[in-house]
């Protein structure tokens, strides 16, 4: 049977600077288009290299970067609509489309102002379009069935699910607490983190008040202005660019069922990653025991506990205890969120979680470097649980 | 000041109007697959368990219980600023849960398995919103 396993390569990877207020005072469009310039220049590729485009979910479309880089011949366009999971299940579209010669070098970007343009502020001035966006992309049952009872946000959503499994295993506030503090302490080593300079302990993070209970102002991610991009392209092509190849080992899809009802589901902890990352892994012929580090996505604090449950770094109501004690922290056994995460480095749909994971294993982080990276993991999680996983692999 | 900043009503175009025109009246009715007697909810077209495409809207008994709740302390819609409340999963005996209020609870007193049983709230001239008690 034919395998997507170490066909694609990440190749380039590009961002913006992340920013809260003002604002990052550019379009959506401008700040993807200089996050793919960048992404290229690491690459040592040019605008016009570009064939094929992983459009984003919102902000830009094909035709967009098509005519800003001067492609006249864009071979291959597709969006996929799975919210924050996006990022990470764009490289598996986009190493279809290169392993199969359809198009030569993919470009996957996600970019937004989401804090200067959509945030959901006091006034409520960007709330009609973001329930519109929610309607769009997950269907009618939120509106007709959620918002009437002021079942409004994510935060409220999500945390049917958080407050299930608080219940149900007597999860810790402060095993949420650790996922926030280990991002936190992260993105001290990062000169591109809003919260660098920030620095937070436990006490912080218990003392932060409600948001919506079971999570706290500090159990959520980030509001920020910026964009990041990646480019995709051959594994065979990828050894004679620049960098040191990144692989695609092993990618994969999934979505919960119902997708668009969280209430009815048959068990509220089973999400899309629950059945991508078993896909993921045996198509990398690699598992979370392989994984040097862990990029997760991280919307909020239990989403980090749930995913890692789901994907298989331990076992259901055990995420507390893999959490604690440092695990996740750099030098512990799997540090997840090496950047800061959507957490404390910036919201960018998880795009930064691929970027990071690159800069791990070509060894160019810096001061987050992990030790020797040969392998790692990326989660991606979006509207009503839809999930990514990537494994990737250094070539070098 | 625009629409947005009333509560948000179900759009009552199709199914979901024929769950509201029940709940209307104050009766709680799902979907039922006559094929196969599987309770729904939210309204779909098909059966997922037997792929029928043939239900009836039967009646709830109204009875269920508490499965999992969350706690809203700030600001999430302008429609929604008498702070804390709990939005509620509540299961029917039936099977179906539905997203909802629990009425006479505080959020602290919540817990799984609380029984309750349905009641009903006018959310405005033309929509009638299922809440709960306790039983």
């Amino acid at each position: 049977m034919l395998s997507l396993r170490d066909q694609a390569a990440l190749v380039g990877i590009g961002e913006t600077a992340y920013c809260r207020a003002p604002g990052s005072g550019k379009s959506e469009l401008g700040l993807m288009l200089e996050a793919a310039r960048a992404a290229l220049a690491d690459a040592g590729l040019a605008p016009g290299d570009v064939d094929g485009v992983v459009t984003p979910i919102w902000g830009a479309s094909a035709e967009d970067f098509a005519v800003n880089f001067g492609v006249r011949d864009l071979r291959w366009a597709v969006q996929v609509n799975m919210g924050g999971a996006s990022p990470v299940v764009g490289l598996q579209n986009a190493a279809m489309a290169v392993a199969f010669g359809i198009a030569s070098h993919v470009l996957v970007t996600f970019g937004w102002n989401g804090f200067s343009g959509r945030r959901v502020r006091g006034d409520f001035s960007a709330l009609e379009d973001e329930l519109a966006r929610f309607e769009a992309s997950i269907g009618v049952p939120v509106r007709d069935f959620y918002l009437p009872y002021g079942s409004a946000s994510p935060a409220q959503w999500y945390t049917l699910m958080a407050q299930r499994h608080m219940q149900t295993y007597g999860t810790p506030r402060e095993a949420l607490g650790a996922v926030a503090v280990a991002c936190r302490a992260h993105a001290q080593l990062n000169p591109r983190a809003v919260m660098r300079g920030r620095p937070m302990t436990m006490d912080d993070y218990l003392a932060s008040p409600w948001i919506c209970e079971p999570y706290k102002l500090l159990d959520c991610c980030l509001e920020t202005d910026g964009a990041a991009a990646v480019i995709v392209t051959t594994t065979e092509r990828a050894k004679r660019l620049r960098q040191p190849p990144v692989a695609i080992s092993g990618v994969a899809e999934g979505h919960p069922w119902p997708a668009d009802d969280i209430v009815n589901r048959p068990d509220l902890l089973t999400i899309g990653l629950t059945h991508a990352a078993p896909r993921a892994y045996a198509m990398a012929g690699l598992g979370p025991e392989d994984a040097d580090f862990a990029q997760v996505y991280d919307c909020f604090t239990f989403e980090v506990l749930h995913q890692l449950e789901e994907a298989g770094f331990c076992a259901r109501g055990e995420s507390p205890r893999f959490v604690a004690d440092g695990n996740v922290a750099l030098g512990g056994r799997c540090p997840i969120n090496t950047h800061g995460g959507l957490l404390s480095q910036a919201h960018v749909g998880g795009m930064n979680h691929v970027v990071e994971a690159v800069r791990q294993l070509r060894g160019q982080a810096g001061a987050a470097q992990v030790d020797g990276a040969r392998v790692g993991i990326v989660t991606g999680w979006g509207d009503f649980g839809d999930g990514g996983l990537a494994v990737l692999r250094s070539l070098a | 000041m625009s629409d947005v900043f009333a509560r948000p009503l179900p759009k009552l175009q199709g199914l979901t109007a024929e769950f509201y025109a029940f709940t209307k009246r104050r009766e709680l009715r799902f979907q039922r697959c006559t094929a196969c007697g599987v309770w729904r909810h939210v309204p779909r077209l098909w059966c997922a368990a037997c792929g029928s495409e043939a239900w009836e809207w039967a009646r709830s008994a109204g009875e269920g219980a508490v499965y999992a709740w969350s706690v809203t302390h700030k600001p999430m819609h302008p429609g929604f600023l008498d702070l804390p409340y709990a939005t509620v999963v509540v299961e029917l005996a039936e099977g179906p849960r539905l997203l909802t209020w629990v009425r006479d609870v505080a959020p602290a007193d919540l817990r799984i398995g609380l029984p309750v049983r349905v009641d009903f709230e006018d959310a405005s001239d033309a929509v009638t919103l299922p809440i709960f008690r306790p039983r």
